[in-house]
């Protein structure tokens, strides 16, 4: 192992390590908005909106990420949107996640005993108080989990971006692979990295579902 | 540059043949992650010490990293060593080992979900202990799995896109080659994203089938 | 001149698809009357119940409640407004608690008051602690649901219907999920109610409480009426050879 060539790289790993942590945490945020958008247009009460949330989830969870991304950056001119390649990651892969976390979404509101918004609603609620009051609590409770499940894998599917050569911890490692011909060196530096932000990801997520767990 | 869509037929050919490619990838990965997950598993909770830990590292390793970094180590990591793979090779190794160990991890969660019983009984009959892991354990446990295993092989379907940039030649990489030459890229994305859609359609109808079939011999 | 009944059910029908779960059944429950709904399984009496506060909605039929239609044909957001403002004056309680598990046993009781009655904290908190107080619960009032056991839970649920000041009460096998050993102290909760005049149908598979708290008894089988009367007529002199069979197997059952 080239200890002294891993010294010499890691400030640059570093640096792309901060992009994929900005990269992570703008997706899952555009991801969480589009996911709550979606989950409420499939549990809509208009055939219409269901109709466009299932066609939402039904064709970014049938196509591949990385064609939408092309599709998005290479394509999105003819079309008349023109985004910078950090622009057009965050968007694409945040609209991709969003289609996962739509329907762990949906998965939790309909995990929802039926009894608890039948109890509200014989106590006088209306529909959007027995939702807001009573249900939403308990599917947001569970849904932390595996929206962690969903977001890990968010971190690791940033590496997309390198593809149209965002300068994150991928596209580093690719470039130092070619120039050094250390591939795994150039991994493992890479790869500890990529542990570290899941890893300390993942311990939030469990802070977080441990502090909202009912007694 | 607006939409014209008319050009996308006459790449009808190349695009047809990547996503034939991409098929192939796909269940020959598919069937490599499915054989693999199995070893891993049984590896994972059976094997000696020894080669019990550096599997369950590897397997954590694999699972925190992205899979284009992966794709990146072994085609350019075997080059180095002096293994020289044709990049189809190399996609299938990478794809394969990818979700052999996510299924491993599925597969391991469900050896342990089979009842103890199982095992004693099989022991009683005079089984050995592999035998009875062979015969009687790992098979219940499989059929347990199968569709979360299904899941994670129409993701490594949409995965297998990445390896077109190790160069494999499916259905991303011929997308890219008409683009190359006409410059129509929103045309040919959304092409080959319409035949992802529909391999996506046909795998998930197999899929299906597979597991009604498995549910009748449980 | 007559006068208006406190629950007038008229024609009740219901059916899924091609099954007939009520069949023009025809129900009227005077004030401060207590009346036991009894008969087998499918019998439709959970339905029946169900339907006073349209919980599961009519075919067709109505539902008055002192002379109020409360399953009204509006438009959907009229209906709402209307359903919810009838609602609040219909208390119901499940065979399964439906308990909040989110909320304290406090918070279970005092968000529908404030929410709707716009209740302030003081105010809910002094109405918590007396229907808590009533159903034996002061003392768990910032207990979790899941650190109750079922009759607790079951007496909380009552406090929750009760806190909204209902003029009718409807129990739909309140103590069907009970262990044994739990049913008692939500019976006395219930007879105390009684005691009280509360208004109550109450769907249940217990003869003797029905016989001892009730004034009248229904026995329904097949979505139909089959049957009705004082306890003492019904239990004891049956007209009807479905009611008489329906017992047998009962009191065999209980042996």
């Amino acid at each position: 192992m080239d200890t002294d060539l891993i010294l010499k790289v890691t400030p640059f790993f570093l640096q792309a390590a901060v992009i994929t942590v900005e990269l992570s945490v703008l997706t899952v945020l555009i991801g969480l908005a589009c996911g709550a958008l979606g989950a409420a247009a499939r549990l809509s009460r208009h055939a219409a909106l269901r109709f466009l949330g299932a066609a939402y989830v039904s064709v970014i969870r049938g196509t591949p990420a990385l064609i939408q991304l092309f599709l998005l950056y290479f394509g999105g001119p003819q079309i008349g949107i023109q985004l910078d390649a950090f622009s057009a990651g965050v968007i694409g892969l945040g609209i991709n996640i969003g289609a996962y976390m739509t329907e762990t979404m949906r998965g939790a509101i309909v995990a929802v005993d039926h009894g608890q918004a039948e109890a509200a609603r014989t106590l006088g609620l209306s529909r959007a108080q027995a939702f807001r009051k009573v249900v939403l609590p308990q599917a947001l409770r569970l849904m932390i989990r595996p929206l962690g499940v969903n977001i890990n894998a968010q971190i690791k599917a940033t590496a997309l971006v390198s593809a149209i050569s965002v300068i994150e911890l991928t596209y580093t490692a690719q470039r130092y692979i070619g120039s050094t011909y250390k591939p795994f060196e150039m991994f493992l530096l890479a790869g500890v990295l990529y542990l570290a932000i899941i890893t300390v990801t993942g311990k939030v997520i469990a802070a977080l579902d441990r502090r909202v767990r009912l007694p | 540059m607006g939409l014209d869509f008319s050009i996308v037929p006459s790449f009808a050919g190349p695009l047809l043949l990547g996503a034939l490619w991409t098929v192939l990838l796909t269940v020959v990965s598919a069937v490599l992650s499915f054989l693999g997950g199995i070893a891993l598993a049984v590896i994972a909770l059976y094997g000696p010490w020894a080669i019990r830990l550096p599997a369950r590292f590897i397997a954590w390793l694999f699972m925190g990293t992205p899979l284009l970094l992966q794709l990146f180590l072994i085609y350019f990591g075997l080059v180095q060593i002096g293994i020289d793979l044709p990049a189809f090779v190399a996609g299938v190794i990478g794809l394969g080992l990818h979700y052999a160990v996510y299924n491993s991890e599925l597969i391991q969660t469900a050896i342990l979900a089979v009842d103890r019983g199982q095992m004693e009984a099989a022991r009683t009959l005079g089984l050995s202990r592999p035998q009875a892991l062979v015969r009687v354990v790992v098979p219940q446990a499989v059929r347990a799995v199968v569709p979360p295993i299904g899941n994670n092989m129409i993701a490594l379907l949409k995965d297998s896109a990445l390896v077109s940039v190790i160069g494999v030649a499916e259905l991303t990489l011929a997308a890219q080659l008409a683009i190359g030459r006409t410059y129509r890229a929103f045309e040919f994305y959304a092409a080959a994203a319409v035949l992802y859609y529909v391999i996506n359609l046909g795998m998930e109808a197999v899929l299906r089938r597979i597991e009604r079939r498995i549910r009748l011999s449980r | 001149m007559t006068q208006t009944p406190f629950v007038e059910i008229r024609h009740a029908q219901k059916s899924y698809g091609t099954l007939e779960v009520l069949r023009d059944v025809n129900l009227t429950v005077n004030r401060g009357e207590i009346v036991a709904i009894i008969g087998p399984s499918g019998s439709g009496k959970s339905t029946l119940l169900r339907a006073i506060n349209d919980l599961d909605p009519l075919s067709a039929g109505e539902v008055l409640l002192e002379g109020v239609q409360v399953n009204k044909t509006l438009p959907p957001r009229a209906y709402e407004a209307h359903i919810n403002e009838m609602r609040q004056h219909i208390g119901m309680v499940f065979q399964h608690f439906n308990l909040f598990p989110h909320l304290t046993v406090r918070q279970n009781v005092t968000m529908a008051p404030k929410l709707l009655k716009r209740l302030g904290e003081a105010e809910a908190n002094r109405l918590a602690e007396e229907q808590l107080a009533h159903v034996g619960m002061l003392e768990r009032i910032d207990y979790y649901p899941s650190q109750l056991s079922g009759g607790q839970k079951q007496r909380v649920a009552i406090a929750r219907a009760l806190a909204m000041k209902p003029k009718l009460m409807l129990f739909d096998e309140a103590t069907s999920a009970l262990d044994p050993e739990l049913v008692e102290e939500v019976n006395q909760v219930m007879k105390r109610l009684a005691e009280e005049h509360m208004t109550m149908i109450i769907v249940t598979h217990e003869m003797d409480f029905a016989a001892s708290v009730c004034d009248r008894v229904i026995f329904m089988d097949g979505g139909v009426v089959v049957e009705e009367g004082p306890p003492s007529v019904v239990f004891r002199t049956p007209t009807q050879e479905r009611t008489r069979n329906f017992l047998r197997k009962y009191l065999e059952g209980a042996k």
